[in-house]
């Protein structure tokens, strides 16, 4: 792994240098919120110290930059994914934000009563109840493609649920709460044979493997700044520039609008119309300097770095008396769920939390899953491209602790 | 270390007897009251029924799942709470809810018996709601449908 030291990858997370609880800080919650390194800190605080101003308005030299900086970002975004054209990225708050975005203006426009919707049984939240809301709506119908025992789609159900009512399936690239890395490729191939266009929730994706959206094939695809190393409150709906351009738009406010009269108003052009309102330019700041960090880095390299420690830690936690695991699909992102003994998830994440030890227990946003597996919860610690594998045999040990205070 | 010393506080042996051999884990037969407590966040349930006679807590169980902390506070709930009444009953909930929120100091922990064991819980800002979902279900109950059935 050329140029990939997960040494020198640590130091520039000053978070990580901290003692909590009298114990080395371990974090494994990346899932859940990604840490900063300090070229994203720096890159914000750089920003409002020499380029802070209002974009797409100003005539003076301070908009000028901070334009320059907002729409950089777009095209340092565009570079990431592969987009053909950075109009067809769309600055959004986050992930759920761009689901919903979705949901109301391609849906509101294409999907009506009778019509169906597909997901999938381990959609995160985000990507169900925004489809809920919009049947409700509606009168569409929630369609779900189920998973098996090891937490993979149960593929074979798919043709038959891609209907002539289908208008769009909606699939997460990584489960939050099993780690399965979904085949969204082959999904959008067998969907766009029908005739359905296809969204893609790329949340925990983004940041453990390279993505290529004209590769997947997908019409939309959703991501969020802050597990990717970058601020919350940031995040983007990639969209094929010819479904962007037939779409209403979202909100409505400045900055979308070409004209208004009180007559009359006409919509901006893609990607502005989505965009109503000042955007978070330090948002878009702070996660270009994400991409260029991890573009330094190499996305190959840290895909080797994450299935490698995924690989130890799998095998590590095999080990411990009494723990299953939840989600053991064949390909299998940088997630562990799991369950130990008889002990609830959060007597597990408190005892492991004095260890010093972060680790997220629940049902992650995501209880079809969690009850396709009969389990109200789960812990689930997860891997990023910092961690090590003595952040690994740390969490083995503090779980033999839980055994031990539970006998 | 003053880590684990903390851990023994929360997890005492009596509160891991009850969490593993919980008292009362039953419906009450002939309940006149029940009410549903559920904490979305980590996903517990419970449910208390109870038969209230004269304003005097005759009987009361709880069902459900949970952690540790929520099933062992649920259990020696029932057990505190039976031939109480209402007010009392209420007020103890104020005094465990000092307890586990404000820590030993702050009550009369002898008078609160076997739930005194509770009290490590304040040194954990995230599990007051584990230890208070069994007591906050059961006022519902006491509050919601006084003495008349809701199951009909
Ligand atoms: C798979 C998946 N989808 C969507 C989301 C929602 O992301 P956000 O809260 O950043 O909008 C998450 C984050 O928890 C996630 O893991």
């Amino acid at each position: 792994m050329s140029g990939f030291d997960v040494n020198q990858v640590r130091k520039d997370f000053p978070i990580l240098h901290q003692e909590v609880r009298g114990r080395p800080l371990v974090y494994l919650d990346s899932a859940a919120t990604a840490q900063k390194p300090q070229a994203v800190i720096d890159a914000l605080v750089r920003f409002y110290q020499h380029d802070n101003a209002n974009v797409h308005r100003g005539v003076h030299v301070l908009s000028e930059r901070a334009t320059e900086a907002y729409e950089g970002a777009r095209e340092t975004v565009r570079r990431f994914i592969n987009a053909r054209d950075a109009k067809e990225v769309v600055f959004v708050r986050g992930t759920t934000e761009a689901i919903n975005l979705v949901a109301q203006t391609y849906g509101r426009k294409h999907i009506g009563a009778g019509d169906e919707v597909l997901i999938t049984q381990m959609e995160h939240h985000a990507n169900i109840v925004p489809w809920r809301m919009l049947c409700e709506q509606t009168g569409a119908v929630l369609k779900v493609i189920p998973v098996d025992d090891r937490g993979e789609l149960v593929l074979d159900a798919v043709d038959a649920l891609l209907t002539e009512r289908t208008r769009i399936l909606a699939v997460t690239h990584v489960s939050n709460a099993l780690g399965t890395v979904v085949p969204v490729k082959e999904l959008t191939r067998r969907a766009h044979a029908k005739g359905v266009p296809v969204l893609v929730d790329g949340a925990q994706a983004v940041t453990h493997f390279p993505v290529d959206v004209q590769d997947l094939g997908c019409d939309f695809y959703a991501f969020s700044g802050h597990k990717m190393f970058g601020p919350t409150g940031i995040g983007v709906l990639y969209g094929r520039k010819e479904r962007l351009e037939a779409m209403p738009p979202y909100q409505g406010g400045g900055d979308m609008i070409l004209s208004v009269t009180m007559e009359k108003v006409t919509y901006n052009r893609v990607p502005y119309r989505f965009e109503a309102g000042t955007p978070n330019l330090e948002g878009a700041v702070g996660l270009a300097a994400a991409i260029r960090y991890l573009e330094a880095l190499g996305m190959e390299n840290v895909a080797a770095h994450d299935r490698e420690l995924l690989a130890y830690a799998t095998k590590a936690l095999a080990s411990v008396p009494g723990l299953r695991m939840v989600g053991t699909a064949r390909e299998k992102s940088a997630v562990l769920s799991f369950m130990l003994a008889d002990v609830h998830p959060h007597d597990v994440g408190t005892i492991l939390d004095r260890e010093g030890i972060c680790i997220r227990t629940g049902h992650h946003c995501a209880q079809p899953v969690m009850q396709h597996f009969k389990v109200p919860a789960t812990s689930r610690a997860s891997l990023a491209l910092y961690n090590t594998r003595e952040d690994v045999d740390a969490l083995v040990r503090a779980l033999h602790k839980v055994l031990e205070v539970f006998q | 270390m003053s880590a684990s010393d903390d851990l023994k506080d929360l997890y005492q042996e009596v509160v891991l007897e009850h969490s593993k051999r919980p008292r009362n884990y039953r419906v009450v037969e002939g309940a006149t009251a029940e009410a549903a407590g559920h904490n979305p966040l980590c996903g517990d349930q419970l449910v208390v029924t109870l038969k209230v006679e004269g304003g005097v807590i005759k009987d009361v169980a709880f069902q459900g799942q949970g952690c540790a902390i929520s099933k062992a506070s649920a259990s020696l709930m029932t057990g505190a709470v039976k031939d109480r009444t209402r007010a009392e009953a209420e007020d103890l909930f104020e005094r465990v809810h000092k307890l586990v929120t404000e820590g030993p100091e702050s009550v009369d922990v002898d008078a609160l018996g076997k739930l005194a064991v509770l009290s490590g819980v304040s040194e954990f800002p995230a599990r007051v709601k584990c230890a208070s979902l069994a007591w906050h279900t059961l006022r519902a109950a006491l509050e919601g449908h006084g003495e008349a059935v809701s199951t009909e």
